[in-house]
């Protein structure tokens, strides 16, 4: 299988600015910064959906951001179709963004309330292709039938549309142009839980049709479970694990992955399941790091873990940062 | 076609209809839109409203007070004064207009290219900005006038200017937050140039404070006109303007003839009046607070 997207040692530094600055700066010290994601790689194949999973804060849409070059990456690479996008700017990188699109968390703030569910999807397929304008409007209607959402919507705003709808419609902008790549930044979490099930088995639906490579970002493990193949666990701005997702939920092996899993709540009362509960905070991303990024909050913690864990290959296709592994 | 008749039924219930029907229940911003509505249509119909030539004079009537024949009475040439109003209602809202629509596009152009670029290109606009701003207005206008001449155009222009600061800070404020909404980054990612990003998505969505700042504007483009042309920087004779036909009525008043600088003079404040009603008006509809009220 090809690989469509590979991040390599992805990082992306929000510096601080004002008086810890300057401070920093009259010490000497390397300048404060949040690091928001501090080396970071993963690639994900033809047809295939990674499932980047991890707390609030921990980094993930700030990797989604920086994939679609919305951020630009401190530094490392972005390799998608063979290029690396971190290095492209200005109109090349625009052409690639045909390939390359996006679904985004809040369903209303990303749809402009100016522009009818026609103008919006029809604006991909404007800027990137050479369609006839009734070539377009059909493509359109083919589009918007695809995500569900009927003709008589066509003319909408974005106001006179349900939640549901939106997210549809947000999901047809992304894939009027067949793009290979689709980010999908928690795409349900502002749906009610109803509407979740629907949207996840549309997507799954249109990855199957047209081939579609996910990077599905969420911090739902139970959507995560259903919809991606390999999932990818992060915790303050790193990978920590990294498996197929059969093989990660039957076989954690990170102690932060198991907190997890194990904090998922089950229907079942009777239910005995293995119980590691981390203790205290995340820890500041601004505080440079030694060490296991999990020390300090760590049941199992050891002398070992004040050095850096390398990401180690521990079964074939499962990787894990811990040295306890 | 079968489907264009599909979708012209579920049309979307029309926002426009909605807000007419609530800026009619406010009375009074209604009736001074139907103020400026006549005033405009008189203004541009002139030489057919009018009932008179307005440089034509009666010789049998000089100084005339308002009567059956002259309806607001006639100046010391004998020359109807309703039509000269009417005429030079002409001058004063092409001028304010022309004033306000290109100070309008000006500022909001550079509002929005400070407000999404920022940098230093946000701190030379503001600056420059500010420092247009530290000038009193009418000062201003003055001194531009006095400078490059009083045409026509150079009065808009002296105008205009002064109105700029005012729309850039608008615009330079609405782009702050817009340019953070998500549908600007979605726009980004869909792959929209920042030309097109600004003006597609992100401009129009900053439009209705810009609707209120240039109601309330044209008032004071004219107002800031009449007082330019009463003191004879503005609009000269032979061609004629609300202010200045005041001042010159100001200067027969010692013959009692008081009807030359009152009636000028009330076609001011009510147009004034009525731009400023209709303004506070489309502010308080336009808010996203009062909505459903």
């Amino acid at each position: 299988m090809s690989i469509v997207l590979r991040v390599e040692r992805l990082v992306r530094h929000f510096p601080l600015r004002g008086p810890a600055a300057w401070a920093a700066r009259w010490r000497g010290a390397p300048p404060p910064a949040v690091r928001a994601v501090d080396g970071v790689s993963f690639a994900i194949a033809e047809g295939e959906t990674l499932g980047l999973v991890g707390e609030s804060g921990c980094g993930k849409s700030t990797v989604a951001r920086c994939v679609l070059r919305l951020l630009d990456p401190t530094s490392g690479r972005i390799e998608f179709e063979g290029e690396d996008l971190a290095a492209l700017r200005g109109d090349a990188l625009r052409r690639r963004r045909e390939r390359l699109q996006m679904v985004f968390q809040d369903p209303t703030a990303s749809l402009n309330p100016r522009l009818s569910v026609r103008d919006m999807v029809e604006e991909p397929l404007r800027l990137h292709t050479r369609l006839a304008p009734r070539e377009r409007q059909a493509r359109v209607a083919e589009v918007l039938e695809e995500v569900g959402l009927g003709r008589e919507l066509m003319d909408r705003y974005p106001h006179e549309l349900s939640g549901g709808q939106r997210q549809r419609a947000n999901i047809a902008r992304a894939i009027a142009t067949r793009p290979r790549l689709v980010v999908l930044d928690e795409p349900t979490s502002a749906l009610d839980v109803s509407l979740r099930s629907r949207v996840i088995l549309l997507l799954e639906r249109l990855r199957e049709r047209h081939a579609l490579s996910y990077l599905f970002i969420s911090h739902d493990l139970a959507t995560v479970k259903y919809l991606a193949q390999r999932v990818a666990v992060m915790y303050l701005g790193s990978v920590v694990e990294e498996a197929p997702t059969t093989e990660l939920f039957a076989r954690p092996l990170h102690p932060y992955t198991r907190a997890l899993i194990a904090a998922v709540p089950v229907p079942d009362p009777e239910a005995r399941r293995e119980r590691l509960v981390l203790s205290g905070e995340i820890p500041s991303p601004i505080a440079p790091r030694r060490g296991c990024p999990l020390r300090g909050r760590c049941p199992l913690e050891r002398e070992a873990c004040a050095a850096e864990p390398p990401l180690r290959e521990v079964a074939p296709g499962h990787r894990v940062a811990c040295h306890l592994v | 076609m079968e489907a264009a008749a599909d979708i012209a039924e579920a049309a979307p219930p029309a926002r426009g209809a909605r807000f007419w029907r609530r800026l009619r229940r406010n009375r009074l911003s209604f009736a001074a839109l139907w103020v400026l509505a006549a005033i405009a249509l008189a203004a541009l119909l002139a030489p057919w409203v009018a009932p008179f030539d307005p440089n034509l004079p009666d010789p049998e009537a000089p100084l005339a007070p308002p009567g059956w024949r002259h309806l607001l009475g006639t100046d010391l040439y004998g020359r109807d004064q309703l039509s000269r109003i009417i005429h030079a209602g002409r001058v004063n809202l092409l001028i304010a207009g022309g004033a306000t629509l290109g100070a309008l596009v000006l500022g909001a152009v550079l509002g929005a290219v400070a407000g999404y670029r920022g940098g230093w290109l946000d701190q030379v606009v503001m600056r420059a900005t500010d420092s247009i701003m530290a000038f009193p207005a009418f000062v201003l206008a003055m001194g531009i006038t006095a400078a490059i001449g009083n045409s026509l155009l150079n009065v808009a222009i002296a105008i205009g200017v002064t109105q700029v600061p005012s729309y850039v800070r608008l615009v330079r404020g609405e782009m702050l937050r817009v340019r953070e909404m998500e549908y600007a980054e979605a726009a980004r990612t869909v792959g929209n140039p920042d030309r097109r990003i600004v003006l597609v998505h992100l401009l129009p969505n900053c439009i209705p404070p810009l609707i209120v700042q240039a109601t309330l504007a044209m008032g004071y483009a004219i107002l800031t006109l009449a007082a330019l042309s009463y003191l004879g920087l503005g609009i000269r004779p032979p061609q004629s303007e609300w202010g200045q036909m005041t001042a010159e009525g100001a200067s027969e008043i010692v013959t009692g003839a008081w009807w030359l600088f009152l009636f000028p003079g009330l076609a001011i404040v009510v147009t004034v009046l009525a731009f400023n009603l209709l303004g506070d008006a489309l502010r308080d509809l336009l808010d996203p607070r009062m909505r459903g009220l």
